[in-house]
């Protein structure tokens, strides 16, 4: 058909728990910066992740990527290392980057562009994450 | 590296669809039940979505509460549990949801830093929502 970029969005949720903390600050100055986020004890959230992929429709299945590799995917290299975990203790890329909502967005992009450029025929085109239902980020691969 | 900040906030307002250019009986046909000389009201829904790089020391875009209360102080204070057809914003301007949604994100345009607002979606009902975009 031919008659431009479709985008599709596949929505996913886990809970993960996290706190802030910037090691280079002193304790007060964490505390004064993020608030009740900087609680070394953590607490969590019920996130809701949404990942969008850009394509034009197969000319054959007229899809334009099969939700149920998408969804495939989301689960196997997000939510399998995200869903009912430590962001700080145990997400490796989180070891020296503090899990805010913007850091998470990016870190879910890393995770996926790789997948979705291999299966070649979608381009990742953003990355939201609720942190509440009021609290989100995205990233779009911008520098 | 840039990324986006979004949130979401709640306002109680009432309005009527009315404007002095068209005659009462194409008001109507216009505007339909919202017209209704009384006004009506709708819990709305207002998301605002700011751009910014990622600061390197906190992971984060904006200030999460300095955000909140500029958006109190420009918007909610102003707006929450109003007439906004009584608002001087909408004296010559008919408070639809379209233009409700431009005149928020004009007045955050003004006090938030340059480039910052990327865009204002404003929900009358589950099942509409309008976009004011800085990219047209």
């Amino acid at each position: 058909m031919g008659t431009g970029m479709i985008y599709l969005t596949r929505r996913a949720t886990f809970s993960a728990s996290h706190y802030y903390w910037n090691e280079s600050w002193p304790a007060e100055k964490n505390e004064r910066v993020f608030g009740p986020c900087a609680n070394r004890n953590g607490h969590g959230h019920n996130y809701t992740l949404e990942v969008t992929v850009a394509g034009e429709p197969d000319p054959v299945t007229g899809f334009v990527v099969d939700l149920k590799w998408l969804k495939g995917a989301m689960e196997r290299e997000v939510l399998a290392a995200y869903d009912h975990k430590h962001f700080n203790l145990d997400v490796p890329e989180f070891k020296d980057a503090i899990p805010t909502t913007e850091n998470i967005a990016i870190a879910v992009w890393k995770r996926l562009e790789p997948v979705v450029n291999a299966a070649g025929t979608a381009r990742l085109s953003r990355i939201r994450v609720y942190e509440t239902p009021e609290i989100f980020a995205e990233f779009r691969g911008e520098a | 590296m840039k990324a986006y900040f979004g949130r979401r906030y709640m306002l109680s307002a009432s309005h009527r669809l009315h404007t002095s250019a068209l005659s009462a009986e194409a008001n109507r046909t216009a505007y339909g039940k919202c017209n209704n000389g009384n006004g009506h009201g709708h819990n709305y829904f207002l998301e605002v979505l700011v751009r910014g790089n990622v600061d390197r020391e906190t992971g984060m875009v904006v200030d999460l509460v300095e955000l909140d209360q500029t958006v109190r102080s420009e918007v909610l204070n102003r707006f929450d549990h109003a007439n906004l057809n009584l608002d001087p914003m909408f004296s010559d301007r008919v408070p639809t949801t379209e233009n409700f949604c431009r005149s928020i994100f004009e007045l955050l345009q003004q006090v938030l830093p340059a480039g910052e607002l990327e865009h204002v979606r404003v929900e009358e009902t589950e099942n509409n929502f309008f976009e004011c975009s800085s990219r047209g």
